[in-house]
């Protein structure tokens, strides 16, 4: 939000008033129902019993959930790991103007704009050794790749599979980022002196501090939800060997109508990105004031 | 011009567009096949060039009204989200009030719900309600994200329209819904277009929400191709027909929207 | 420092056919060494151009840039070893003010001691000692932009220092400040400055000589005192000055000079061409006389204002108006009043086709 002085209007609320009926209608309404069955044991619909905390901690203990939380936790910081870099510097390669930037540019988004059980179905395809261009080229090479039976193929498709789906998300980010730097700073960089990593580290990268912030909560929060892609693709499996969060809590809620522990789960799950998405949101602010302060 | 850095540039730019297209086109290239030559034989182009595959999807009305049940609560979404978006994303960017630091940050974290948590709650609520298997459903559902990345993206370019205009607007004489309409809006135009792709654009990929809500009536085409996922004869062809459909509209909207993306995604605050 | 030689122009096109496809008209001019010019013009008349193509971020389409004889037409920046200052302040957010200050001296690979020295030195000249150790981002634009000019100062072998508009940016009562700084350096380095600004106080305070533009042609280069007393071309009688020279149309048949058809006393000595003219006279030479002045002309009064320091008249002659600046203490004239004032004097100029009618 900007931090310029507004006039103070308690009748603004009447405003916000549409959205807020919207949002705690798809949020809180249902948030509510969580919390309701967190507290309870429900053996079938009409026996309820309220068992407080006991779902929480039993949740806490299981060991099956610790497993996912770490694959989760190393999903994502893998995500982040090669998607910004890769986002960085294919926002540097993109033309800056012209009818080659706008072609570029929608080539690159595309991948954005594909459902996300698609975009599973296109690598479920496109890695099999029998029908997919992937799969049969590696099989030629003599690299005996199975996504479906290898643990270790399974990560790194999925991984790749998100890095193919995301990362043009860090670059158009960066890229809007980098064409909001005057050409005096190139000039003057130039005038300078300045070799061409000097540019980066001192003019490009700073400049693009926040909407590289922005990336990385992005990226981080939404790669921690990750359900679609890799269900299509490898269904969790082999094993469990990519079963993340998301999934595990469906497994637990749909599969087995484990409908207590399930939303105990779900609150835990909720207020881990809650808490993340808190102290990243605040990280920006303070960085953003102070870029603000800086500009004139 | 520095040549041999310009090469590097340009080397790593084709390679990606290449490792981004390859899937994309592989997949096309199955949906021109039949079935058979997708089993039996390996080629870069189709050696039985058919359209079948997308005749079928034309004229099998499981596969088609796939298509239209999403293209309508997508429409439905992104409609609801800016017209209840515009206004918060005013009262945020131009007045101070009690909480609003927290309601801005609150609605922030809808963003960051994971949806997975939302399934049974919103399948008993829209049960409940009468509201199940309904475009209707899926548009409100959707809403949970929607909406605070439409009031976000809004209230960026809003911030960036001096409040001066506003002002002077009000000295003329204008009423309040006569100057959003006929002089805000306008120049916000960037804008509304860039939230109203965004809201297109997260509705449309959403999976697993549009398949918990729909059964029969307000089945989306997500939900459909997955179905055929399931089942246990893959019909390949078909399948590489559907998944390169749902890939054009989102085309065509960014060929829309290509000079709203750089801007749009700096949201007019970096 | 260096002397900097022009002769070029500059075209949009690749073969430029008439005046409007030129960005800069065919010039010549010369900047000699250690001096401090000003290009003065209005937007779009090819003064950031100019400066361009002088420091080497733009090649002229046409002609040479020779720095002390030598051809750098085509070399970069770098290698002509000259400094611009950009309208905005630009600075290097993450270093501190020292940092930035080094940055040129460190891509040259100069030894830290010398840097550490230089950098004192040039902070010194600034004032901004105290703030060596400040991050750069933080400060406010005025001190900014010392940075950015530091930085180009900090170079001992910088052959010129380049200004594009550089206090557009500088709440106004610091403006003032940062001009007297940069005359002072001047002073001190006595380097080749070159300053663009549409802003004539600006630019006249600031240079020794400038160059008065406007679409693409210099229309006359001079000091401050020339270009206020024989403005060479219509366009610098009104640019310069504030309100600028007044302009009469006049017609000369047969040595007679008629001015809104009426008589005018040519001063002896003085042959003018026949035909249309313009007569230019700045309102600072406009003097009240008795009626029936043959060197003058009856007006009407519409407007009197008070500027406190004199008093601005403004009068209509037929359908033109000409504005006088009087002595406060006259006797203020009524509005509808008939005044005499005079026009022709040793002061007024007469153009042809708008330039200037040399007697």
């Amino acid at each position: 939000m900007s931090t310029t002085t507004k006039p103070v209007n308690q009748k603004a609320w009447l405003l916000v008033l549409p959205v807020i009926i919207c949002v705690a209608f798809s949020a809180i309404l249902p948030l509510m129902t969580v919390v309701n069955y967190s507290v309870q044991d429900i053996i079938s619909p009409e026996r309820r019993v309220f068992v407080g905390t006991e779902w929480f901690a039993s949740v806490m203990r299981d060991e099956e959930l610790h497993a996912a939380l770490w694959r989760q936790l190393t999903f994502s910081l893998a995500v982040l790991a090669v998607e910004i870099p890769l986002g960085i510097a294919l926002a540097l390669s993109m033309p800056a103007q012209g009818w080659k930037a706008s072609l570029v540019l929608v080539l690159v988004a595309l991948s954005l704009l594909i459902p996300w059980n698609v975009v599973g179905t296109i690598w479920q395809i496109y890695g099999r050794a029998d029908i997919g261009l992937l799969g049969a080229m590696l099989q030629k090479v003599g690299f005996d790749y199975s996504y479906t039976g290898n643990a270790t193929h399974a990560w790194v498709t999925v991984l790749m599979m998100d890095v193919w789906h995301w990362t043009p998300l860090v670059a158009l980010l960066c890229y809007a980022g980098l064409r909001s730097i005057p050409d005096a700073y190139y000039q003057a960089a130039r005038i300078d002196g300045a070799s061409k990593f000097a540019v980066f580290r001192y003019i490009q990268l700073p400049k693009m501090r926040g909407v590289l912030m922005i990336a990385v909560l992005l990226r981080f929060m939404d790669s921690f939800m990750i359900y679609t892609e890799p269900f299509v693709l490898t269904g969790g499996g082999p094993g469990n060997a990519t079963t993340f969060l998301s999934q595990y809590l469906t497994q637990k809620a749909v599969g087995q109508f484990d409908l207590g522990p399930a939303a105990a789960f779900s609150l835990i799950y909720f207020l881990i990105i809650l808490l993340l998405c808190f102290i990243l949101y605040n990280w920006m602010q303070r960085v953003g004031t102070q870029e603000k302060e800086g500009v004139e | 011009m520095n040549t041999s850095k310009f090469q590097a540039r340009t080397l790593f730019l084709i390679a990606y567009i290449l490792f981004a297209l390859l899937p994309i086109y592989w997949m096309v290239n199955m949906s021109f096949k039949t079935n058979s030559e997708i089993l039996s034989s390996f080629s870069f182009f189709p050696q039985q060039f058919t359209w079948d595959n997308y005749k079928t999807i034309f004229t099998d009305a499981s596969w088609y009204s796939g298509y239209i049940n999403s293209l309508i609560y997508v429409a439905i979404n992104t409609v609801i989200s800016i017209t209840v978006a515009l206004p918060a994303a005013y009262a945020f960017s131009r007045y101070s009030f009690l909480g609003d630091k927290h309601v801005f940050f609150w609605l922030l974290t809808n963003r960051m719900t994971p949806p997975a948590v939302f399934l049974l709650p919103f399948f008993q609520l829209y049960t409940t309600v009468g509201l199940m298997d309904t475009h209707i459903a899926v548009a409100l559902a959707h809403l949970l994200f929607n909406v605070p990345l439409a009031v976000w993206i809004l209230e960026g370019f809003m911030s960036g329209i001096p409040r001066e205009i506003d002002e002077t607007a009000y000295i003329d004489g204008y009423s309040f819904p006569r100057f959003f309409v006929r002089i805000f809006l306008p120049l916000i135009k960037a804008g509304v277009g860039v939230a109203a792709f965004f809201c297109f654009m997260f509705s449309w990929v959403e999976l697993l929400l549009a398949r918990t809500l729909t059964s029969v009536n307000a089945k989306p085409i997500v939900a459909t191709m997955t179905r055929t996922v399931s089942a246990s004869g893959m019909d390949w062809a078909t399948l590489a027909a559907a998944g390169v459909l749902t890939i054009v509209p989102g085309a065509i909207v960014i060929w829309f929207v290509r000079n709203y993306i750089a801007k749009g995604f700096a949201m007019g605050r970096v | 420092m260096a002397r900097i030689d022009l002769d070029l122009a500059h075209a949009y096109r690749p073969n430029p056919r008439d005046d409007s496809d030129y960005a800069l008209l065919p010039l010549t001019m010369s900047f000699r060494d250690g001096g401090a010019y000003a290009l003065l013009g209005p937007s779009g008349c090819g003064k950031t151009t100019m400066l361009n193509i002088m420091s080497g971020l733009l090649v002229p389409s046409q002609g040479t840039v020779k720095f002390d004889g030598v051809d750098v037409t085509c070399a970069t920046p770098q290698q002509r070893n000259i400094a611009q200052v950009f309208q905005f302040p630009v600075i290097y957010d993450t270093m501190t003010v020292a940092e930035n200050l080094a940055f040129p001296l460190r891509n040259r690979k100069v030894p830290e001691d010398q840097i550490k020295k230089r950098v004192g030195e040039i902070a010194e000249m600034l004032d901004m000692s105290g703030q060596l150790n400040q991050r750069a981002a933080g400060l406010a634009a005025d001190a900014k932009q010392k940075i950015s000019v530091g930085r180009g100062l900090v170079r001992p072998d910088v052959s010129a220092v380049l200004f594009d508009e550089p206090l557009t940016v500088i709440d106004p009562h610091l403006k003032w400040q940062l001009r007297r700084k940069l005359k002072q350096i001047h002073h001190e380095l006595k380097l080749t400055l070159i300053y663009v600004t549409h802003d004539q106080v600006e630019a006249l305070t600031f240079a020794e000589e400038v160059v008065v533009m406007t679409r693409g042609r210099a229309v006359q280069t001079g000091s401050a005192d020339a270009l206020f007393e024989r403005p060479r071309h219509t366009f610098v009688g009104h640019f310069i000055g504030s309100p600028g020279m007044n302009f009469l149309p006049a017609t000369v048949d047969g040595g007679a000079l008629r001015v809104a058809d009426r008589p005018l006393a040519l001063p002896p000595g003085r042959s003018m061409p026949d035909g249309d003219l313009k007569l230019g006279v700045r309102p600072e030479y406009v003097v009240k006389t008795a009626p029936g002045d043959p060197a003058a002309l009856p007006f009407t009064v519409m407007l009197v204002q008070d500027i406190g320091t004199h008093l601005m008249l403004t009068a209509r002659i037929g359908e033109h108006t000409l504005k006088a600046r009087l002595n406060p203490a006259s006797r203020v004239p009524q509005v509808g009043e008939e005044v005499w004032l005079q026009v022709m004097g040793p002061h007024t100029c007469l153009y042809l086709n708008d330039e200037l009618v040399d007697a």
